[in-house]
């Protein structure tokens, strides 16, 4: 068992920046489907909800992307990013909200659960005295960029849903 | 997952195993920790009342304590099976080890929507193996590291 937050090897950077792509692959295959539901019933009805779902979705691959190249610079065995992705949209082909105020909320816990783990990632990292064959400044920079990214996605969800109170 | 729920982690699964309250010399060899450490830690889990110590018996902990550490094992659970049925590690149980400090509880809830977990998790974690129970793989108890 490793006591407090670090991260000390290639290894273990590669398998957390693995599920941060999972993560982003979660949230893009809901906003995906939530954005589907919604073109299929009352998408005329709410264009704000579908700028928001169709933003979230393509800044997630933006990240994933941003993820993945930070992986192939690391010296680790290739890993199956097609399976995952396979895997995530399957698991959430069926799930639809309920309502506008069920997307909203399901969208800000995505950007808030994505804004915690880069968050702890980032403080691990900061912890930690290991050499990595990434450039560690580099690292640190996609990752606190994504961070912001996700601050800002909070913000905006949150004062949609204020907005409609 | 934070120390403090590494700890009460740590401790329950002691004190399931002995079915008595954990002596402070195994939570510190579980942690692998130094006694002195594990004695500090214990110390600021019973202020903030998650713990009892009594002295030459061990840490027994509170009901709060318990709530804290079925989720902190839970947590753990779906750190185990996301690495084995989704990414398909081979050494789960180690790489587990490693990432537990850095995955959150509402991190490990996301995860947790694509592992297809039992619904008597926690309680399927098996401590002779440090593996949940229901994993569709074949382990045997490790053994300590020296």
């Amino acid at each position: 068992m490793s006591l407090g937050q670090q991260v000390g090897s290639d290894r273990q950077l590669a398998r957390l920046l693995q599920i941060g792509i999972v993560l982003e692959e979660v949230v893009e295959a809901r906003a995906s489907r939530h954005y589907q539901s919604l073109a299929e019933e009352d998408r005329t009805l709410d264009a704000e909800i579908e700028a928001l779902l169709e933003g979230a979705a393509e800044e997630s691959a933006d990240h994933r992307k941003r993820l993945e190249a930070l992986i192939e610079g690391l010296t680790v065995d290739s890993i199956p990013f097609d399976e995952i992705e396979t895997l995530v949209e399957a698991r959430y082909g069926q799930t639809k909200p309920e309502d506008f105020d069920g997307v909203l909320y399901d969208q800000l816990c995505n950007e808030e659960t994505a804004y915690k783990f880069y968050d702890d990632l980032i403080e691990a990292i900061e912890a930690s005295d290991a050499e990595f064959t990434v450039d560690r400044q580099r690292l640190l920079e996609v990752l606190r960029g994504l961070r912001e990214e996700e601050r800002d996605g909070v913000e905006e969800v949150t004062q949609i849903m204020e907005e409609r109170e | 997952m934070n120390t403090a729920n590494q700890y009460l982690k740590a401790i329950y699964l002691i004190q399931q195993q002995d079915n008595n309250p954990a002596a402070t010399g195994r939570v510190a060899d579980m942690l692998d920790v130094s006694p002195a450490s594990a004695n500090e830690m214990i110390g600021k889990l019973e202020d903030r009342g998650l713990a009892e110590h009594e002295k030459y018996k061990g840490v027994s902990l509170t009901d709060d304590g318990i709530v804290r550490a079925r989720d902190a094992l839970q947590t753990y659970c779906i750190i185990e099976r996301f690495l084995v049925n989704v990414l398909d590690v081979e050494n789960f149980r180690e790489e587990a080890r490693e990432l537990e400090s850095v995955i959150d509880g509402t991190v490990a809830e996301r995860l947790d929507t694509i592992i297809d977990r039992k619904p008597e998790c926690p309680d399927c974690f098996d401590p002779e193996l440090d593996a949940c129970a229901c994993l569709d793989v074949e382990l045997e108890a490790e053994q300590p590291a020296d």
